[in-house]
């Protein structure tokens, strides 16, 4: 069976695309069907004899407009937006210089640290949520956005620690050198050099950091109980039901609405992150 | 530098306030847990009794627990073993340009990149027991009875593999991303030696190729397996433990039996099971990331 | 038989991408060293990976051993390769490398450890078998990348720069060590590098590429003493070979055949400790040399300066001489040089290409037809025997 190169090479190709295929179908389904079920109408939707795969009836978007003006969606987007705004200042206030610091200025702490670092994604939220839960109510912060504020750069600053160092270890020492001989402090060169070179590991890591809250279930299920002040990731799939009953034309509209615009984002900035995480790990 | 030397309090300032937030944060509970399991605290109590061993003799001997922990250990290794072998697959893929890659990455990515309850709300919908779009399928293809369906969320063992398909569905773009940069790491000459020397694609891919990316592998594995072990919101959102608990995993257990049961400490009692592998896991971890840094 | 031939083989890459190969047709013999030699750009890697069947051609044939390869895989083709960096498997030990090829053409065990062991002991790394490459330094890597080539004792080898990686003084000696290798296995080896020295000492013949196409295939003497164009010319020997444009032809004479004399009552003669073997005799060219400076290089003495009057008035030539030759030469002087009419190459001004020999008159003017006397030694030299297969870089026969 020594077939020709040629032929072994078609083989090949057709094996390739094959296999892309069924990825793309297994991975990707679920969000066409998040679409076709986001524009069904009902009748349509919930008729056992008609091919689920396309429109049987005419697309609609009462689905949509349900979800807009009689459920709290849109609050939840805001809430969610207001809660990742602060959560990404506070992170990038503490985690900015901690970066710097670690990756400039702490000689041999630096691995320890990194390592450090990394150990804390070991202790899970699921492990965490209990003892929180209780400290989040002791503060008063319950069921309020503020207890996700506070508790989430818990996860979010040593990850934006790891991605800034790797950043700020390919910037070379030279430029701050050559900046503190003209006169600056290190902490000036930091701020006035430093972080305008680094704009786009800074965005990266906002970026990341936006969708880490985003992602978020479990502190969001322990703090928040009540619908008004919930995020998207806990709303959807919690509370957008009415009584018993799923509308999951709306609900799936919902899923849409609050993946894509995230993976649109992510995917912009995977390759510097990618690029981020490859440099942070040769050291 | 003496600028560096008369600012030595300069790197501690700049790198303490994230320290103190997250050991606030992250160590200041975790010892409470400790606590909590060994008291009697209850959402509202105010006092503490110290009760000794007594919260983890009942829950060991609970038997939702023991289910708990043993879907816990099924629902990650199995997934993962099925991750690990897709990823792979898919990585292999990848690897190499060709038209659409960057449109094929991003429906590949979705997965991940959505919020994993939003995720499973869809597969809620996909596997619902009425109108499922597979048993759709299944009964149009004659492998299912019209008036007997498979109910994906409501036998127990299928209910097991649904969580284990969620799952998969939601790590596998994690992994082959890891996987991914692990190829681009490989010097391109190697693989050209080992064809020149005689072999094949197969030979190349499980005695060469595969071997060198063994630590990112295992870096992709160990990371898979500490997201899914810990995870409780796919079992939340699709089964809530169901049917009759027999989906229940050590977090969605403990969430049940802390939170909503309102018994702190046996839901401390319970999350705190999670450490022992979570130890394993890290000293593994430690293990081979000395050894990729070696190669 | 020929063990590796290419016929009109050429590659060609996206515009603007260097490598490309264009219109090749290349011979080697059985057992003989064969070197690619040329800057890099040149195709040269590209040519050799075309015959290991990384690379595909655009068009054109390759054959080893006389039947045509193009479409089989390099695990069909039955040769073995050394990559610049070695390309060793750096999970496995220096023994799971070299046996890696045998394990891959399904050799049983037992022979596959005689195999090892005799290729391990042609190399000398018997004692490193049980090492992974990380522990290995340069010259060991290197030696081991040799066994694991041979033990499958193929055709042909093809080895591609594999002494760029070491530090100059190790090179000199893995260069011997490798050439007195090949002439223990006698397997035909095309051999890629852009070091002209190295291509001289080791090869057989020399292969003179620029980008993409064959400028001359000959033996060493050959491609330094008689170039066959003004690439070849200059891209052999260091200094290189001094050119002069005059009239329609360019006069090119090596830096080692220009050198002081005096002169006797209108005869030149060579100083005795210049006087070399005697290629032939024939008559001198003399010429004005002002000197501007010299880099005194231990074993040589460089002379860079100026010509004054005569054919070639104005041009910057350099000399090359033996530091035995003690004679001064100040910064700024004038001395009487010289350069044996016969060793003076003339190429077309155009094109490059070797031509026949013209009288050279002080106005810079080429002259009439060539004296009979000066056919002989001159430029293109008796037709040698047909050579490569008659690829484009031949020099062209002497004037009819």
């Amino acid at each position: 069976m020594r077939l020709g190169i040629r032929a072994r090479q078609r083989f090949g190709e057709v094996v390739h695309w094959t296999v892309l295929a069924v990825f793309s179908i297994l991975l990707g389904f679920p969000f066409y069907w998040m679409f076709i079920t986001s524009f069904k109408r009902g009748p349509d939707l919930y008729n056992l004899k008609n091919n689920p795969f396309i429109f049987n009836q005419k697309p609609t978007l009462e689905h949509l407009k349900l979800l807009f003006n009689e459920t709290l969606f849109l609050r939840w987007l805001g809430n969610t937006l207001f809660a990742g705004i602060f959560v990404v200042a506070i992170t990038l206030l503490l985690a900015l210089p901690a970066a710097y610091a670690l990756a400039r200025l702490t000689g041999r702490w630096g691995g320890r640290v990194g390592i450090a670092i990394f150990l804390t994604y070991l202790v899970p939220p699921t492990l965490l949520f209990i003892p929180l839960s209780r400290i989040v109510a002791q503060l008063g912060l319950q069921d309020s956005l503020w207890s996700i504020i506070v508790v989430y750069p818990s996860f979010t600053i040593p990850f934006s620690i790891w991605l800034l160092m790797g950043f700020f270890k390919s910037i070379p020492r030279e430029l701050e050198d050559a900046a503190m001989v003209d006169g600056l402090t290190r902490f000036q060169a930091f701020i006035k050099l430093v972080i305008p070179i680094s704009v786009s590991g800074i965005l990266t890591v906002v970026i990341f950091t936006f969708t880490l809250v985003t992602q978020e279930f479990v502190y969001a299920l322990t703090f928040i109980s009540s619908a008004a002040h919930e995020t998207v990731g806990l709303g959807v799939p919690v509370f957008l039901v009415r009584g018993d009953v799923y509308y999951w034309g709306s609900l799936m509209a919902a899923c849409l609405i609050a993946s894509l615009p995230i993976a649109v984002l992510y995917n912009s900035f995977l390759d510097r992150f990618i690029a981020g995480f490859t440099v942070g790990s040769v050291k | 530098m003496s600028a560096l030397g008369r600012q030595r309090w300069l790197g501690p300032a700049m790198f303490l306030p994230a320290i103190l937030y997250v050991v606030a944060l992250v160590g200041v509970p975790f010892v409470l847990a400790f606590f909590y399991a060994v008291g009697d605290v209850k959402v509202g109590s105010v006092g503490y009794h110290f009760v000794g061993l007594a919260n983890f003799k009942s829950v060991l001997q609970s038997p939702a627990f023991l289910r708990a922990l043993r879907n816990s250990f099924v629902f990650t290794i199995c997934s993962q073993i099925l991750v690990l072998i897709g990823a792979n697959i898919l990585a292999i893929a990848l690897k190499n340009a060709f038209p659409g890659r960057r449109f094929v990455r991003f429906i590949i990515l979705l997965p991940w990149v959505a919020p994993v309850s939003i995720g499973s709300i869809g597969w809620k919908w996909i596997l619902d027991s009425l109108y499922s779009v597979i048993n759709w399928v299944l009964i149009r293809m004659h492998l299912a009875n019209e008036f007997n369906p498979p109910m994906w969320l409501g036998q127990p063992t299928l209910a097991m593999m649904s969580v284990i398909l969620v799952h998969t569905w939601h790590m596998l773009p994690f992994a082959t991303v890891i996987i991914l940069a692990g190829w681009t790491a490989i010097p391109k000459d190697i693989p050209e030696a080992a064809a020149v020397d005689g072999a094949r694609f197969f030979r190349r891919l499980f005695q060469i190729e595969l071997p060198m990316m063994l630590p990112i592998i295992n870096v992709a594995v160990l990371f898979g397996v500490i997201f899914t072990f810990t995870d409780m919101t796919v079992v939340y959102i699709l089964t809530r433990g169901g049917p009759y608990d027999t989906t229940q995993v050590l977090p969605s257990l403990a969430f049940f039996t802390g939170i909503l049961g309102s018994d702190l400490a046996e839901g401390a009692a319970i999350s705190l099971f999670l450490v022992p592998v979570l130890a394993v896991v890290a000293w593994l971890m430690l293990r081979t990331a000395h050894r990729a840094e070696v190669t | 038989m020929a063990i590796v031939q290419t016929r009109k083989l050429t590659k060609l890459f996206k515009k603007g991408d260097p490598g490309a190969v264009v219109d090749v047709d290349l011979e080697s013999r059985e057992g003989e060293f064969l070197v690619l030699l040329g800057p890099s750009g040149s195709g040269k890697t590209t040519l050799l990976r075309m015959v290991a069947g990384l690379e595909e051609p655009t068009s054109g044939e390759i054959l080893i051993g006389g039947r045509v390869v193009n479409d089989l895989t390099p695990r069909e083709r039955r040769i073995a390769m050394v990559f610049q960096s070695y390309a060793l498997y750096p999970h496995l030990t220096v023994l799971g490398n070299i046996s890696f090829p045998l394990k891959a053409q399904g050799t049983p065990a037992a022979e596959r450890q005689k195999k090892v062991e005799w290729a391990a002991g042609l190399l000398g790394i018997g004692h490193l078998l049980a090492r992974k490459p990380r522990e290995l330094s340069g010259g060991e890597r290197q030696r081991v990348a040799l066994a694991r080539a041979i033990v499958r004792e193929p055709e042909l080898f093809l080895l591609d720069e594999p002494l760029s990686n070491l530090d100059a003084k190790l090179r000199a000696s893995a260069r011997t060590e490798l050439e007195q290798f090949q002439k223990r296995v006698a397997t035909t080896t095309i051999y890629v590098t852009h070091d002209q020295v190295e291509a001289m000492a080791m090869g057989d013949r020399v292969v003179v590429m620029n980008k993409g196409s064959v400028r001359q295939i000959g033996t060493p003497a050959e491609v330094y003493d008689d170039p066959a164009d003004t690439f070849v010319a200059t891209f052999l020997g260091s200094p290189p070979m001094n050119l002069a444009e005059h009239g329609n032809v360019i006069v090119g004479f090596r830096p080692e055949h220009f050198f002081p004399v005096t002169h006797l009552a209108g005869d030149t003669a060579v100083p005795e400790d210049l006087r070399l073997d005697d290629r032939g005799g024939g008559p001198y060219l003399p010429l004005r040399f002002r000197v501007s400076h010299e880099e005194y290089l231990g074993a040589e003495r460089i002379l860079y300066g100026g010509i004054e009057g005569g054919p070639f008035d104005g041009k910057r030539v350099i000399s090359r001489m033996s530091s035995t030759h003690g004679a001064r030469f100040e910064s700024g002087s004038l001395h009487a040089f010289a350069v044996r009419e016969q060793e003076l190459k003339f190429f077309d001004r155009e094109k490059g290409t070797r031509t026949a020999a013209v009288p050279l008159n002080s106005g810079g003017e080429a002259g009439g037809p060539p004296s009979p006397s000066d056919s002989g030694g001159e430029a293109g030299g008796p037709p040698s025997p047909p050579d490569s297969g008659g690829g484009p870089g031949g020099p062209p026969s002497p004037p009819g």
